[in-house]
């Protein structure tokens, strides 16, 4: 087995025997990536050199940590010092921001070894990586088929085994999507439990940074190392952050598991409902008790979200103007002209949309009729939530309704590509932790099962996630689509 | 026609709150430093960046509050305020909208000894933007500079209620908040420098009219006086245009410091929408009931309490007690002076007189005195105890003002003592005498006139410094 094709915690045991050294898991990654990124294109940009020397200053313990001298990648919209950060915009081409992001500065600091930047949908918006102004990433199980997105370069270059793990963003299902239609582990935290400093903002009160990793102890190790406090995001709270490890522990008897028949109804493929309703058996099998539940305002989450990140997005994507950093337009004669040619040249046509939309709703005379009801919906979604999570320790249901489509067969139409994100978006609104890990093959495509917590329990996600995984014989699946 | 109408005015007041740091980000808040050396990726509005609230704003806005009679709500929240313009890096604003940390209030006005209370509807805390810097003309530059020094300077907005009715009130609203917020500490006011910004909402109505009429907004009112010139020359416009069957249009305009005019800056159709929504950046605010009591605690006296206290304590009257509440520096000097010279009426006189007189002239606000109330208090002194007259008193003040030199020192330096000596008196009171023998006659014959004139003999003799007093008495005891 080559060493690129091992897990973080295989890595950190032979790391730890001294049975490979940091240069040899650099140089196996790097080979691994030269080898399919033709292929996959999950990355924007690669940091080999620097990668190379913090891997050499790692095995001279210069670079130390609880991960050091392991390689990971980071979506192309966490800022890094130094080196370019894109969102895979036109926009940001060239931004070289000067300072890391939290989650990121984290990981340096534990040791990691940041190999390079991923693809995505352009700002977060999409759930293909097709809205990258740069490339689409090809989904390593069928590269005619797309990775799933926002941060589908992310999970593409984990399930090809580019790299053990990565960070992702997930607004509206931007990790567990791309997780599902990668086969790949894949983590949002509760919202306030990971620091959104440093990670260019999409909307505000639903993007929260999370994990993907081919197996869930993979998982619970990197939330150890960026979960928690951080003084500078105002919204990162002051919760205890408890051994992630410590719940990988398959005994899950008695755990109340609630079934929402909302995320089973029509547009959710037949055979994505089974397979996860043979999840659920399984977990019975385990002496788990499964109940069907109903979760009344589900229908309503979608188009609430599409108000709510919308119109935070319009405020946040506003100070790309031209003015001080980003794409300008030279050509206008006046300032007018120059903030609207700026954002007509630098944006895709996706995030223009939403722009507008985003506007639209908090505008004079509709701000009650759209943002404030759409509010008015959040509240319901997370109270629905609450009821259910009264007598369940989690809820669990298919994270996507379909599994990965083709490259530019739902380019066309916005409203479609929107509809993949329904079974997500609920977890956003109520700032919950959900979590995708892969429960079998369709066709021969991965299927995601979505496992859903209460604020701040990561912990049940990981250990039920683990459960399942122990069981499951789906564990670290390897795409067909890439040797 | 002029008295057929009745003007109405609400201010809205932007105060620069006095913190070390920004209200979001650490940068300095320090004025007049090199453009630019004063930001952050987070005031400079930059990917990624989060804002992170700067607690003494708070205590800042909450001190506020409380001096001008405020509710603090339990519960506030911040919302940004969205539009494009260059010096905006975020191209929003995060500011208050429906949750400000203020609600209500009022404040008391005199004029012409009639007291007033203006009510205020609201304070609420937001930053500052950056600014422009033009380079030449602004129509016919190519480029424009932007400094975000001032991008996140905590401001605090306070509005007032329509209770103004003319250019006077608005004057002395303004004068007695800017004098409320030096007292409690939380601005430096100065309006030269941007730290006290106001705009005007202006209308008129038929007199008896309840409903009020359609008003404009003056914009760029820097000082006190183009406040008060803008209302009156605005007040004139509107009605001189109902007169002529004009209708008034809300706009905004702006005053113009060289034709002393208001000009149409933008109309209401032109006007922005601010798409306000609740800032998901920053959680909501809460304010606890002891946060509140412990500033209440601690409030600094405030410029009533301080007027009041002049004039029992020191029966002063009403309008030397306003006159020295105006600012804490003015205060300050009085209390100083008075511990040092308990005669507050004429310390009064004097700061109200001479002192403010030089400074007025001078342009100069009393903290900028070149000498402290101790100075004026030991020139005090000296006149009582006869070592000056008032007249060289007045001589010396001047000097003082001018040097800064302590009054001793300028009265050795200039020989100005005032001369009581007896037996020196009596010497050149002689000499006089023996040299106007036909004055002495008229004086003893009843002609009054001709004391004067040996007096003002004895004063050029000895260089006006004889003492007037001594002179007087000595003379009339020798004839």
């Amino acid at each position: 087995m080559e060493l690129f094709e091992l897990t973080l915690h295989e890595l950190l045991a032979l790391h730890s025997n001294n049975e490979a050294s940091s240069q040899e898991i650099t140089n196996s990654v790097f080979m691994r990536i030269h080898q399919v990124e033709d292929d996959v294109k999950a990355f924007i940009s690669l940091d080999e050199e620097n990668a190379r020397r913090k891997a050499k200053a790692a095995d001279s313990e210069k670079w130390s940590g609880k991960i050091a001298g392991i390689p990971f990648g980071l979506k192309d919209i966490f800022c890094t010092r130094g080196l370019k950060t894109t969102c895979a915009s036109k926009m940001l081409e060239n931004f070289v921001p000067t300072y890391d992001s939290t989650a990121g500065a984290r990981l340096n600091q534990a040791g990691g070894v940041l190999v390079g930047k991923l693809n995505m949908d352009e700002f977060a918006m999409g759930s293909s990586t097709e809205q990258s102004a740069f490339f689409p990433t090809h989904n390593p199980w069928d590269l005619e088929r797309v990775p799933g997105g926002s941060s589908g370069g992310s999970a593409a270059a984990v399930a090809a085994r580019e790299v053990p793990f990565a960070l992702g963003t997930d607004t509206g299902g931007s990790i567990r999507q791309p997780a599902a239609f990668c086969g790949v582990v894949g983590l949002r935290p509760t919202y306030g439990r990971v620091s959104r400093w440093g990670v260019v903002a999409y909307a505000s009160s639903l993007d929260q940074v999370g994990v993907f990793a081919r197996d869930v102890a993979d998982c619970a190790l990197v939330m150890n190392l960026i979960a928690g406090r951080d003084s500078r995001d105002s919204t990162s709270l002051e919760v205890e952050v408890p051994d992630y490890t410590s719940f990988l522990d398959a005994d899950i008897k008695g755990m109340k598991i609630a079934c929402p028949r909302e995320y089973f109804g029509q547009g959710v493929d037949a055979g994505i409902q089974e397979a996860v309703k043979k999840a659920l058996h399984k977990y019975e099998e385990a002496g788990a008790i499964v109940e069907e539940v109903s979760l009344p305002h589900s229908e309503y989450a979608l188009p609430a979200y599409y108000l709510v990140a919308t119109a935070e997005a319009s405020a946040n994507l506003a100070r790309f103007d031209g003015v001080r950093y980003g794409l300008r337009d030279d050509q206008a004669e006046n300032v007018i002209d120059m903030f609207a040619g700026s954002r007509s040249q630098g944006f895709g046509s996706e995030v223009q949309r939403r722009i507008m939309l985003g506007t639209y709703a908090l505008s004079s005379g509709y701000y009650d009729a759209y943002y404030l009801k759409a509010l008015k919906v959040r509240r319901l979604i997370y109270e629905d939530f609450q009821k259910v999570f009264k007598d369940f320790d989690l809820i669990v249901a298919p994270t996507t309704p379909t599994t990965a489509f083709k490259i530019g067969e739902q380019t066309g139409d916005p409203l479609t590509l929107y509809m993949n994100d329904i079974l997500t978006v609920p977890v956003n609104m109520a700032g919950l932790p959900g979590m995708s890990i892969p429960c079998g093959l369709l066709n021969g495509l991965p299927v995601g099962l979505q496992l859903i917590g209460k604020p701040f329990d990561e912990g049940t996600l990981i250990k039920a996630a683990y459960a399942y995984e122990e069981v499951s014989g789906t564990k670290c699946l390897k795409p067909q689509g890439v040797k | 026609m002029g008295k057929d109408y009745e003007v109405v005015i609400g201010l809205e007041v932007h105060a620069e709150l006095k913190t070390e740091s920004k209200i979001f980000c650490g940068c300095s808040t320090a004025f007049g430093a090199e453009p630019n050396t004063q930001v952050c990726p987070v005031c400079s509005g930059f990917p990624g960046m989060l804002p992170v609230l700067n607690e003494k704003v708070v205590d800042l806005a909450i001190i506020t509050g409380l001096a001008l009679n405020s509710e603090i709500p339990d519960y506030c929240k911040f919302d940004r305020k969205n539009y494009f313009y260059p010096d905006l890096p975020k191209a929003y604003q995060i500011s208050q909208f429906d949750l400000p940390i203020c609600k209500g209030g009022y404040l008391d006005i005199e004029i012409d000894g009639k007291k007033k209370r203006i009510g205020i509807t609201r304070a609420h805390m937001e930053e500052d933007a950056g600014k422009l810097v033009h380079q030449g003309n602004i129509t016919s530059t190519p480029f424009s500079l932007v400094d975000l020094n001032r991008s996140g300077v905590p401001l605090l907005e306070i509005v007032s209620e329509p209770d103004m009715r003319n250019a006077r009130e608005a004057r002395a609203y303004l004068e007695k908040l800017r004098a409320i917020l030096l007292f409690a500490g939380v601005s430096d006011c100065k309006m030269q420098e941007g730290s006290l910004r106001c705009d005007a909402n202006v209308s008129v109505r038929p007199m008896g009219e309840t409903k009020l009429g359609t008003r404009a907004e003056i914009k760029n009112l820097n000082s006190f006086r183009s406040l008060e010139r803008s209302i009156e020359y605005e007040a004139r416009r509107q009605i001189e245009a109902i007169e002529d069957g004009e209708e008034i249009i809300q706009e905004t305009r702006t005053w113009d410091e060289e034709k002393q005019a208001t000009r149409s800056m933008r109309s209401k159709e032109e006007a922005h929408d601010y798409r306000y929504f609740p800032e998901p950046d920053l959680p909501p605010l809460r304010i606890s009931r002891e946060w509140v009591e412990q500033l209440r605690d601690a409030m600094p006296e405030l410029p009533n309490q301080a007027e009041i206290r002049l004039q029992e304590r020191f029966e002063l009257p009403t309008y030397d007690a306003a006159i020295l509440t105006l600012t804490p520096q003015s205060l300050a000097f009085f209390d100083k002076c008075v511990e040092l010279y308990p005669q507050p009426k004429t310390v009064s006189n004097w700061m109200m007189g001479e002192l403010s007189r030089l400074l007025n002239q001078n342009n100069m606000e009393i903290s900028e005195c070149r000498f402290g109330p101790a100075e004026l208090a030991r020139l005090l002194n000296l006149i009582d105890e006869g070592t000056i007259s008032g007249k060289m008193a007045k001589a010396i003040f001047e000097e003082m003002f001018a040097s800064g030199s302590p009054p001793d020192q300028i009265i050795k330096e200039k020989g100005m003592t005032q001369i009581s000596d007896q037996d020196t008196l009596s010497k050149v009171i002689d000499e006089v005498i023996a040299a106007n023998p036909a004055v002495v006659e008229d004086f003893r014959n009843g002609k009054d006139k001709a004391l004067g004139f040996l007096v003002g003999q004895i004063m050029k003799a000895t260089k006006g410094q004889a003492n007037p007093g001594a002179v007087n008495s000595l003379l009339r005891e020798r004839l």
